[in-house]
């Protein structure tokens, strides 16, 4: 027996475990309640101003909370990767170590501190708690790029000429790429697809395009829900396609 | 001056962070039922949670032995199957290869929500009820690609020897796998459990859509349930202050044995 | 010490990865307690014999026999052969006691005879005060010594090392060479060795089999293959050589670089082109014109610690290498002459080349994957099988890939003297010979197109 046919128990179980339940999604996004095949659903989504409305609102929540989590974590991980700057590995460990803690807890945590400092629940408050939420999942991959990045890459620069800054923008920023892409895509996607966190954030007044699909499949709308879905894998193949590089991306998670 | 700033930089980020756990936690020593109202120092609401006297919803413990429970029998499959998967993968070329590791990607990519409607319809399809099977089932599907990912790097390090020097030395393959892969894998095996350990007790949406109607519990599902119902219980702020403690002092052991184990290597 | 009973035989044995033939019909059989070494670049296959030897591979077809009894199914965990890896393969989470008893764990053998025999093999590699040490603390040499006791602690009927030498330091390798040789004296097994380092074969071996490219080029004892090597692969493979283009006049005498020699070689027929070898360390100078063959001028002399090498342009335009202990100035003219036992003539394995093809129409037919324009054929069709005949100088290679009609790789290179002899491998999988006065290095990528009149064609019987 060869080795390599030791992956096939696990291609049979992500046959169909993964591979069959991605088509069983699109093969409902594509029926009507009768099993007869139909575009409505589709259709229905982009009449839907409500769900468009949702989609773009949570289109805009991930930009933006993807952004303020690179102008807040690159620094972050950059400072944390810099053995100049921090020789301590606890600092690293608090910042990894909510990516361990529930999040649903620290969500309902962040929310009970609005509330008991009297901000109202909304728009900022939702992206307070999900830059919270996603910010570690950002430092993260590019703390691991940087840190295994080879400094003598940043000393030939230097024995080139290059000022610190240039150093850091033409050298640094480039070869940390895998990691900010790889945060991207740990920040991006699941603030999409978020549900409950949002409610829970904006008390229900925000709803994240994730919270409708659990609300069309928790009132046996299969079929609209499902075709919601597969929306949103539409959407996660072009990011994902956007991200280039998605190998050394995912290096940068291990 | 630089280093200042950076130092100020990173707590000031920390503190950010971490306000509304520790702000849990000091409340964690009083009995109000709201955050924010202190009515003085007490231990009741630990001796609740370790009594199950809880004011309203007894199941909270439940709740916690269903999450363990779930955690450690999904992650210990995903470690079995991930860890074999992982050297057959290793062992695949080209084209193959290739698309065995986008297969073992869709998981990691696919937000929790996609996860879960899919292998919702999926156990609606196979007409299997679900419960305790389906979650299970489930934590397995996105727990393995990491015990696949931690295990390979481990692989791509081994002396692709050394496994035909057993051979060779008169070994059976499963003696070989015992005596030699296993012991040089053990620490990708181990890492990749625990990462497939915790995102089980941190995942909310792929439970939430695969366990079905018999009102199986975990903790995330109890505390949707119980904040969607109005105010958390205040036994969960000593339960978030135990959790967090606890996860605390397991990463700090981890990372002190590992910067001893590197001294010894250097 | 070597005697005549075969322990291992490989009968008509052919091995593919895939597509590519890796050997190709390999006869070769090895007696017991002989040292042999398979010897070739890498990529010839000689690893692959290793490993179908070891049962880590099987053999697509034919066979392989221990003591008469084919073993080709059998894995290797039931083989009475171990091997030392090229990069040792110790087991790294044991010491180096647990290494070696591993095999014998589990053979179940008794812990005290486990015990005797791991010291005692780790006193024939003189390790012995290394047990508990962690086999990672280890330097190269000496995790190399711990590899060879693990495989000698179980007693094989055949140990097969594999490059074993090939990590370590030139100085450590030599030593190791030396200590290899005494033990396989010592313990009277057969070894079957694998290396690409020809001097380490010419040094250790009994029998020394040299291959390339999937097949077996010449086996022969190590001063068989370095004084009479059948082709020009193995001359220019084994030591220092100035090979040669030449023609057999008649039986013994042969001419090259323009001059005739008297040498030993018969049964050529006359007038035949031919191959000659001449060992830079023949060629001598004379100062008594009546031994003088040939007159030439030292243009380079270098020193290499015994001899000094020596570049010679002759009066006829060939450059020869001479190696002698006593150098001559460059600009010295020089007399020349070669023993006639000195000169090994080989017959050549092509005078041109020819290919299978197809015509497409009139003034094209296709080859080697492209289509090539030629010159008007009569009589000949589009559809037509034919084959073309190439000379070896007519082949254009040009720098660019994509400027030929097909693309190629130059996979290996000999200088004649006045001339490169080059083996193109076409994308295709084909080779074409080409002589040529450009320099070229291995794994250039070149263009390959030939002139309309070089083509010489000529219709073929299908079979």
């Amino acid at each position: 027996m060869k080795r390599s046919h030791w992956s096939i128990p696990y291609v049979v179980f992500m046959a169909i475990f993964v591979v069959l339940p991605l088509l069983l999604v699109m093969l409902y996004a594509f029926q009507d309640e009768s099993g007869r095949f139909t575009l409505a659903n589709i259709t229905r989504f982009f009449s839907d101003s409500d769900a468009l409305g949702t989609f773009a609102v949570s289109l805009e929540v991930a930009i933006e909370n993807t952004l303020i989590c690179i102008l807040l974590g690159y620094p972050a991980a950059w400072i944390l990767a810099n053995k100049e700057l921090n020789r301590s590995a606890v600092t690293i460990i608090l910042f990894i170590m909510p990516m361990w803690i529930n999040a649903l807890m620290r969500t309902l945590a962040t929310a009970e501190i609005f509330n008991m400092i009297g901000i109202p629940l909304g728009k900022g408050t939702l992206l307070f708690g999900m830059v919270y939420d996603y910010l570690p999942f950002m430092i993260y991959p590019i703390y691991n790029v940087l840190a295994k990045m080879d400094r003598s890459y940043l000393e030939a620069a230097q024995d080139l000429g290059a000022t610190p800054w240039k150093v850091f923008w033409k050298i640094t920023v480039p070869l940390s790429m895998p990691g900010v892409t790889s945060g991207i895509l740990m920040v991006f996607m699941p603030t999409v697809s978020t549900f409950a966190i949002s409610e829970f954030l904006t008390n229900n007044k925000i709803k994240l395009f994730g919270t409708i699909i659990q609300e069309n499949i928790n009132s046996s709308m299969w079929n609209y829900g499902a075709a919601l879905a597969f929306i949103m894998l539409i959407i996660i193949g072009i990011t994902t396609m956007f991200s280039g590089e998605r190998k050394e991306a995912e290096e940068a998670l291990i | 001056m630089k280093k200042f700033f950076a130092q100020a930089y990173i707590w000031l980020l920390l503190l950010l962070l971490y306000a509304p756990l520790i702000l849990i936690a000091i409340f964690s020593f009083t009995e109000s039922r709201v955050l924010g109202s202190w009515t003085g120092f007490s231990t009741r609401l630990y001796a609740n949670l370790f009594s199950g006297q809880m004011q309203e919803s007894g199941s909270l413990l439940a709740a916690v032995e269903n999450t363990l429970l779930i955690a450690f029998v999904s992650a210990t499959v995903a470690m079995v199957l991930g860890t074999v998967a992982a050297v057959g993968i290793h062992n695949l070329q080209g084209r193959k290869k290739q698309a065995v590791t986008f297969l073992n990607n869709i998981p990691m990519i696919n937000p929790d929500v996609i996860t879960g409607v899919s292998l919702f319809l999926l156990f609606v399809f196979l007409h299997l009820s679900q419960g305790y099977l389906t979650v299970i089932l489930a934590h397995i599907t996105f727990g393995t690609p990491y015990v696949v990912l931690s295990v390979i790097p481990k692989l791509r390090q081994m002396n692709p020897n050394v496994y035909e020097a057993a051979l060779d030395l008169g070994a059976t393959p499963a003696q070989a796998l015992r005596k030699v892969l296993v012991p040089q894998l053990r620490p990708g095996m181990i890492s990749g459990f625990i990462l497939a350990f915790t995102m089980s007790l941190d995942d909310f949406a792929v439970t939430f859509f695969t366990r079905g109607t018999i009102g199986l519990e975990t903790l995330s599902t109890y505390i949707y349930a119980d904040a969607r119902k109005g105010g958390l219980t205040p036994e969960l702020r000593a339960l978030m202050t135990l959790i967090f403690l606890i996860i605390l002092i397991l990463l700090l052991i981890i990372n002190v044995r590992q910067t001893k184990m590197q001294k010894v290597n250097v | 010490m070597a005697g005549e009973e075969h322990i291992i035989d490989l009968k008509h044995v052919s091995k593919r990865f895939g597509d590519k033939v890796v050997l190709d019909d390999i006869n070769l059989y090895v007696r017991k307690g002989e040292f042999v070494t398979l010897l070739g670049p890498s990529g010839c296959g000689k690893t692959t014999t290793l490993r179908l030897i070891s049962g880590f591979l099987a053999p697509d077809e034919g066979e392989i026999l221990l003591d008469g009894k084919d073993i080709s199914r059998i894995p290797p965990y039931k083989r009475p052969f171990n091997t030392v890896f090229q990069r040792y393969a110790l087991f790294p989470h044991l010491d180096v006691y647990e290494n070696i008893a591993f095999g014998l764990k589990l053979q179940k053998v008794p812990e005290d005879e486990i015990e005797k025999r791991v010291k005692r093999v780790l006193k024939l590699v003189s390790m012995s005060d290394y047990e508990d040490r962690d086999v990672e603390s280890l330097s190269g040499g000496q995790q190399q010594r711990v590899a060879i006791a693990r495989a000698l602690v179980n007693q094989p009927k055949i140990l097969l090392l594999d490059e074993p030498l090939a990590a370590l330091d030139l100085k450590m390798r030599k030593d190791m060479q030396i200590e290899l040789k005494e033990m396989h004296k010592k313990l009277g097994i057969t070894f079957i060795y694998v290396t690409h380092d020809q001097e380490e074969a010419l040094t250790l071996s009994d029998t020394i089999v040299v291959m390339n490219e999937g097949k077996i080029q010449q086996i022969g004892t190590p001063t068989d293959i370095y004084n009479e090597p059948v082709n020009c692969f193995v001359a220019d493979f084994i030591g220092e050589s100035n090979i040669l283009k030449g023609r057999m006049l008649r039986d013994r005498r042969v001419a090259f670089i323009k001059h005739e020699f008297d040498c030993v070689d018969e049964g050529f027929g006359e007038d035949v082109p031919v191959d000659v070898v001449v060992r830079p360390e023949d060629i001598y100078f004379t100062t008594d014109p009546a031994k003088c063959q040939f007159k030439a001028t030292v243009n380079s002399c270098t020193f290499k610690g015994v001899h000094y090498e020596m570049w010679v342009d002759t009066d006829t335009g060939y450059e020869l290498m001479i190696q002698d202990y006593d150098p001559y100035e460059v600009g010295t003219e020089v007399m020349l002459y070669i023993d006639p036992d000195d000169i090994q003539v080989m017959r050549k394995e092509r005078t041109r080349n020819v290919f299978e093809g197809r015509m497409v129409d009139e003034t094209h037919v296709e080859m080697l994957g492209g289509s090539f324009e030629c010159l008007p054929q009569d009589g000949l069709s589009a559809g037509d099988p034919v084959s073309v005949e190439v000379r070896f100088e007519a082949v254009d290679l040009l720098d660019h890939q994509e400027d030929g009609v097909i693309a190629g790789e130059v996979h290996f290179l000999l200088y004649k003297g006045d001339h490169y002899h080059l083996t193109i491998l076409t994308d295709f999988g084909d080779h074409i010979w080409v002589d040529t006065n450009d320099i070229w290095d291995k794994g250039d990528l070149v263009g390959i197109n030939f002139a309309q009149k070089d083509l010489k064609i000529s219709k073929r019987n299908e079979a």
